[in-house]
């Protein structure tokens, strides 16, 4: 029987990467009988308990304290070395986002826990809890065990499914208390900038057009961005290219950018550096437009078209758009 | 501002698919005749230092734990311009996870003397893993600014900027600290002078094990990891990509959607 916390925080707690969390999650406890508890940590209103209840938790803590009103790691990893032994969870499971891959590792530091992150599944054997993820960049699958716990782990974005939405489902509710001092927050938010998005979101985006080293400069950007206006779609870029100034961090998709998986991802200009392949491999269809034959991307994709990307794409494009309108 | 960064040797880690392979007893990558490389992310982080000695002043030093061959990484970032580096290196600290690294790489970090800033890349180069940076923060007790770029000192402080989901975050901490960085057009690592690759040759490196440094030798090597790694398999890809042809781009451009139309995808 193994318990799971799933850890978020109230403006998380309706979220998709909640969601996928709470998948593993139910399907852990599933598999082994157990319960799951959604710890949000923050407090908040009934409108989230509803969704983590239709999520796959059987009970919610609720876990107020005005030191975590704002998700600040410092205090979120002191309510929690406080919160899990509480909560008796044999696992706990964070999403492997900008938050939980810093609080996972504290964490389990703090509990002298052990920690799997970017887990893409994770099951139960006998006296054991199996996280299988990633290495080298997505060339091997790993198998780690657990046989002491608590184990920290973290669940990597869009390559878990949240479960069939339980409709209806209601479980238990608990308050929790924590003890925190102002004085052990330690790093603080000066300042908050938020990108302006427009159209959909890039790591929920279906389809992606992503751009690289082989588009030489910004300015042809906008060949993708006309394709993914009728694609309705978001546009993505490689390491290279945030590197060199020409688009905003934030596009990037890999290792250390984000994780996506589309129906539909378009790598143009992309050579198909493992890091990049890290971050979308796991795309239902690949389409590569590259100059180069023999670049690494034509080795993942599912169609290919060798050639200049400034002379498909526009006619690509208008295809495109006269096939959606017929 | 003192500053220590954190380095990694790394197999190069854009080989073909064919020349990958594990060894399947410590499943690990094999080496072979393949190349070591400094990780590129962790050139970011030596990027970043430069840049903040050539605003602020201070000492830049370079610490590696790995073969003794690692001395490679450290003598390439002397290359870069840091001052000095240090190498931990001893067979019982191979085998060592995530935990025993921060546990091994902060006894190092006592012994040079804790500085203002630590450095790391903010991922490994090549296992992918994002864990040693936080873990060094708990080891030390120190103030951790995760997945930062654009380091700037202020009044005593370090202020960065911080990529989250939906923008960005300006932080503020106050030193010592740990940072793990991430990289960005502010901090693309410079070429290497040769008269500093020359003078880095001819420097010595300190190569220290783990009894200098009173490692913990319970939380180090195979017997010190807390997860057990059961199994690691390459992943196989089906690899057969339909190239579209045509005469011309346009030709290529029509087919591709069609194709596409065909599969459904669109």
């Amino acid at each position: 029987m193994v318990d799971i916390l799933v850890v978020t925080h109230t403006q998380d707690a309706a979220s998709r990467n909640t969601g996928e969390v709470l998948g593993a999650a139910r399907r852990l406890a599933d598999e082994t009988r157990g319960v799951v508890k959604a710890a949000v940590l923050g407090g908040g209103a009934k409108e989230a308990a509803s969704v983590l209840f239709a999520g796959g938790a059987d009970h919610v803590v609720w876990v107020e304290h005005p030191l975590l009103a704002d998700p600040q790691a410092d205090a979120i990893v002191a309510a929690l070395t406080q919160v899990v032994p509480q909560t008796g969870a044999q696992v706990v499971l964070l999403a492997d986002d900008s938050c939980g891959r810093e609080i996972a590792p504290r964490l389990a530091h703090r509990l002298a826990a052990g920690l799997a992150t970017e887990a893409v599944s994770v099951t139960a054997e006998a006296e054991a809890v199996v996280f299988r993820r990633h290495l080298y960049g997505g060339r091997c699958l790993a198998e780690l065990i657990a046989t002491r716990f608590p184990v920290i782990g973290t669940v990597k974005l869009r390559s878990v499914d949240p479960v069939a939405e339980r409709v209806g489902y209601w479980g238990r509710e608990t308050h929790l208390s924590v003890a925190l001092e102002a004085s052990l927050v330690r790093t603080r938010v000066v300042q908050r900038v938020a990108e302006e998005v427009r159209g959909v979101k890039l790591e929920n985006a279906r389809v992606i057009v992503s751009g690289g080293r082989g588009l030489k400069g910004p300015e042809p950007f906008q060949h993708l961005q006309d394709l993914a206006q009728v694609l309705k779609g978001a546009v993505g870029a490689t390491r290279a290219a945030i590197d060199a100034g020409w688009v905003p961090v934030s596009w990037q998709v890999g290792q250390t950018g984000k994780t996506v998986r589309p129906d539909l991802y378009i790598a143009v200009g992309i050579s198909g550096a493992i890091q990049h392949l890290a971050g979308m491999s796991a795309s239902k269809t690949i389409v590569a437009i590259n100059t180069d034959p023999d670049a690494p991307i034509f080795k993942v994709a599912h169609l290919g078209v060798v050639g200049d990307f400034k002379a498909i794409l526009p006619p690509f494009t208008a295809k495109v758009k006269a096939l959606a309108e017929s | 501002m003192n500053i220590v960064v954190c380095v990694k040797q790394i197999i190069d880690p854009e080989i073909p698919a064919e020349q990958f392979t594990l060894d399947p007893g410590s499943k690990r990558q094999v080496r072979g005749g393949l190349s070591l490389v400094i990780s590129a992310y962790d050139q970011n982080a030596l990027e970043v230092a430069l840049q903040l000695r050539e605003k602020v002043g201070g000492k830049i030093t370079a610490l590696s734990l790995g073969d003794p061959e690692a001395q490679g990484a450290v003598k390439s970032a002397m290359g870069m311009g840091v001052d000095a580096g240090v190498l931990v290196s001893d067979p019982a600290l191979a085998g060592s996870d995530a935990f025993g690294v921060a546990h091994v790489l902060a006894r190092a970090l006592q012994k040079i003397g804790v500085p203002d800033l630590i450095l790391t890349g903010c991922v490994s180069g090549d296992t992918g893993h994002k864990m040693v940076a936080p873990l060094l923060a708990e080891e030390l007790g120190l103030a951790y600014l995760s997945f930062v770029s654009r380091i700037e000192v202020r009044d005593d402080k370090v202020i960065a900027r911080r990529i989250v989901e939906d923008g960005y975050e300006v932080v503020e901490a106050s030193p010592p600290l740990v940072a793990s960085i991430l990289s960005d057009d502010s901090n693309v690592p410079r070429y290497s002078k040769l008269k500093d690759i020359m003078a880095a040759a001819r420097k010595t490196v300190p190569v220290w094990k783990a009894a200098d440094l009173g490692v913990s030798m319970a939380q180090v090597g195979p017997g010190g990891q807390r997860l057990q790694v059961r199994d690691v398999a390459i992943v196989q890809r089906d690899s057969r990509c339909e190239l579209v042809s045509g005469e011309t781009a346009v030709e290529q451009a029509e087919r591709l959607a069609l194709r596409l139309r065909e599969l459904k995808v669109l």
